[in-house]
């Protein structure tokens, strides 16, 4: 089998995962201010508690991978995206160190401000980076060849403000799922609301992209991409119809799974358009890749390691699933 | 250097130096606090004595301050290969980045997939399970060390690779695993982190049993910390020793800066620099006190061994000798200091003033963060020592950098340099908080955690030496 499309799919793999996953966690961190009191916010808190850094391991995985099987990615898309990247990762700093500094503080405010800024900040940069991606980044002898700004334009504006409502559905989903109450009738409004506007920014987003990276166009509408791509439009309309239809019915697990559903089209959409480039508008994945010996090794260690690590990461959500409750883990005993 | 706010160069080399100097802290107290609280609720489950399990939630509320720190500085550092080395990066990917892919699948998962059940399974998981989430949280640790320790050695002392139009390929990737100073600066790391942790942890009772706190949990905690720090600190002068034999043969400049030593000696050994003064710009040392033969004695194990002198280096090649040299000696002093303190300990301990000693006590709450320093002026050492290469010998800094404007990494480098200050003065605030609110002792223990034949925590005593 072809070891670059073995790893390409291996990558993609992960950019979901953390996308998805992280995504919770970043969504219940821009409702954050939203929770009535201190109790709500300590309910909302430790809905991710448990899981978030198992969460946010799959970016460090990702980056590691990119790294070993891509190198000219991971070198060419950190210098060209170096202020959107670095500023994200500021967000994430602030946003992961208010766990344990919020438990034990006594003036909660600031690290509440601290968690939601954090997330906001992680999420208005990330979907920077994507559209400085979708842009097109210039490079010359296997190099970023371009400026410090490129990555900034009103497309890739959009796509960072796009992805607000995006999480903030996706928060509000987990929290249908793992509260009840007053935070949950709450996160019903709001996983509303969201995906309404997740489902205006995609239709933008669709017409959009096409101008933005004419590419897209001749690859969606052209043999063979023609063939298939209609089912990503479709699967995030049937989302969506889940979404509002599970919301209304009070369904808890439903509308989380339409999220991600919504997610999903979009992710797909966006990757059979890029394909088979690894930086658009001209390196190609293979170019892109490390030698064959690399990716054998790396490869090698993916296939062992990863069954376990999803194997072990499933227990870890296992032992921590059900509603949180109120007497919650960092107060009490746990 | 000329002007530094326009070289982006030189301002990647500070920005990479200020995040790694903030981010190691953390992972030191990590590793080795892990080790230590494996090892105590390996206590708890088989002595079955209450006092270990106060002792375990006490350290863990330390232990997860810090681990949340500690992961998100580490983030900043996977990247900034890329935002900041990118050419490096590229360059070296098919032999460095495996390494770093290799970490984050099989250390940082382990850590990240059983914390949670670490710090709050306790009513969800068996005892026995709960151990074992402990103890893959301590080997994911130890985990992640050997690979980024594999990572940077490679840097060091390359290996397994074969150069063509300026990349390297991998030819043999044990080889590039297993280079020549890994397996030893790999167990200097670690071992760094044992005795960091565990002067941290001595440091701290010490400190609550002059205050006359709680004296039989701290009496434990401290006995525990100063047993372990007994088998770590005689290895880590052994280690140390066996580190600067590796240096020698494999990094002669590097070596010849940590000892001041210039000239080659061709009649007789070279002599060892207690103290000295180099000199860059003179290329000698303007004060110095010397031991006869002391270093051709110490890296070559005979009087009068050869040993390169820097003069045998072009100066555009050479490690800043002043920076090494006072490191190095400062981190071997601790070292030493460190030794002293356990041999002091065992005396006082078989005349039964082991916790009776306020002298002693003061010492260990003295001492207690020159772990942490002895670790940043170790990493000083070898960094600066590698100097000016990226890849030793083969690949300068200056080739190394990403192409990108000076201004992005003052950008970045502003705002870490903002953050961390705040993040570090609330880390402090909250670890001195948790500290100062001392041991839970009556929240009653889970009942799926309470193992059949329990001691109550009156119960049991210490070879009956505390009292």
């Amino acid at each position: 089998m072809d070891l670059v499309l073995v790893w390409a799919a291996l990558v993609a793999l992960a950019m979901i995962l953390y996308i998805l996953l992280d995504g919770i966690s970043l969504g219940v961190g821009l409702l954050f201010q939203t929770g009535a009191g201190e109790q709500e916010r300590n309910l909302m808190m430790e809905s991710i508690a448990p899981v978030w850094d198992a969460n946010q391991t799959w970016l460090v995985f990702g980056g590691g991978a990119i790294f070993a099987a891509f190198p000219v990615v991971y070198g060419v898309l950190s210098s060209a995206l170096y202020l959107p990247l670095m500023t994200f990762i500021v967000g994430l700093i602030f946003r992961g160190v208010t766990f344990e500094f919020r438990a034990h503080s006594t003036r909660k405010r600031l690290w509440n401000q601290a968690f939601f800024f954090g997330s906001l900040v992680a999420v208005l940069s990330q979907g920077l980076t994507l559209g400085g991606v979708l842009t097109g980044i210039k490079v010359s002898g296997g190099h970023f060849a371009g400026g410090a700004f490129d990555w900034l334009n009103p497309f890739s504006v959009m796509v960072g403000v796009a992805l607000v409502p995006g999480y903030t559905m996706l928060g509000a989903s987990y929290l249908i799922l793992k509260t009840a109450g007053p935070v949950q009738e709450k996160a019903r409004r709001q996983a509303f609301w969201s995906g309404t506007a997740v489902l205006g920014f995609m239709a933008v987003v669709t017409v959009w992209t096409p101008f933005h990276y004419p590419l897209v166009w001749t690859n969606w509408f052209s043999a063979p991409r023609i063939y298939f791509v209609w089912m990503f439009p479709l699967l995030g309309l049937v989302s969506a119809f889940l979404l509002v239809k599970s919301l209304k019915k009070g369904r808890e697990l439903m509308p989380l799974l339409s999220s991600i559903g919504l997610f999903l089209s979009g992710y797909f959409g966006l990757a059979t358009s890029m394909y088979p480039y690894a930086i658009p508008p001209a390196v190609t994945l293979s170019e892109a890749a490390a030698q064959p010996e690399t990716l054998r090794f790396t490869l090698w260690g993916a296939a062992i390691v990863l069954p376990i690590v999803l194997a072990y990461i499933i227990y870890s959500y296992s032992v921590f699933r059900g509603k949180v409750t109120e007497e919650g883990y960092y107060e009490s005993g746990n | 250097m000329g002007d530094i706010f326009s070289d982006p160069v030189s301002l990647s080399r500070l920005q990479f130096a200020v995040t790694t100097m903030f981010h190691i802290l953390f992972p030191v107290l990590t590793i080795g606090l892990a080790v230590y609280l494996a090892v105590v609720e390996f206590l708890w489950l088989t002595k079955k004595e209450e006092i270990y399990y106060r002792m375990y939630r006490f350290w863990v509320k330390i232990f997860a301050i810090n681990f949340g720190v500690g992961v998100v500085s580490g983030i900043l550092l996977e990247f900034q290969f890329g935002t900041n080395f990118s050419r490096f990066s590229q360059a070296a990917a098919n032999v460095f980045s495996p390494l770093l892919a290799y970490e984050g699948m099989t250390a940082f998962f382990l850590e990240a997939g059983f914390l949670g059940i670490m710090l709050f399974g306790w009513k969800r998981v068996p005892k026995g399970v709960h151990f074992l989430a402990t103890c893959l949280v301590a080997f994911g640790g130890v985990l992640s060390a050997f690979w980024i320790m594999a990572a940077n050695s490679w840097m060091q002392t390359p290996a397994g690779y074969r150069l063509a139009e300026g990349k390297f390929f991998v030819t043999d990737f044990a080889a590039a695993i297993f280079n020549p100073s890994f397996p030893v600066r790999l167990s200097h790391m670690v071992i760094a982190s044992f005795e960091a942790a565990m002067f941290a942890i001595a440091g701290i009772s010490a400190y609550f049993l002059l205050k006359g706190r709680e004296p039989r949990f701290y009496r434990r905690s401290l006995g525990v910390a100063l047993i372990l720090a007994a088998f770590f600190v005689p290895l880590q002068v052994l280690i140390g020793d066996l580190n600067g034999l590796v240096v020698f043969r494999h990094q002669p400049a590097k070596l010849a800066g940590m000892e001041a030593h210039w000239e080659t000696n061709v009649k007789g050994g070279a002599p060892f620099a207690v103290v000295a003064w180099p000199s860059m710009k003179e290329e000698r040392n303007l004060f110095e006190l010397t031991i006869p033969n002391g270093l051709s004695l110490l890296v070559t194990r005979s009087l009068d061994g050869r040993v390169e002198g820097l003069k045998e280096f072009p100066p555009e090649n050479r490690p800043n000798s002043l920076i090494l040299f006072w490191t190095f000696r400062v981190m071997v002093a601790i070292g030493f200091l460190f030794l002293l303190v356990m041999l002091l300990a065992g005396y006082l301990w078989r005349r039964g003033r082991l916790f009776k000693s306020r002298a002693f006590l003061r010492t260990l709450v003295l001492i207690q963060p020159l772990g942490f320093v002895a670790t940043e002026l170790g990493w000083i050492t070898t960094e600066m020592g590698r100097q000016p290469w990226l890849v030793y010998g083969l690949m300068r800094v200056s080739e190394g950098i990403s192409p990108i404007p000076a201004g992005n990494v003052l950008w970045s480098l502003a705002l870490f340099l903002l953050i961390f200050p705040v993040l570090l003065a609330s880390y402090f605030y909250y670890v001195f908080k948790t500290l100062g609110g001392g041991p839970d002792l009556k929240t009653p223990i889970p009942p799926i955690q309470r193992p059949a034949g329990m001691l109550a925590l009156t119960g049991g005593g210490w070879k009956g030496r505390e009292s």
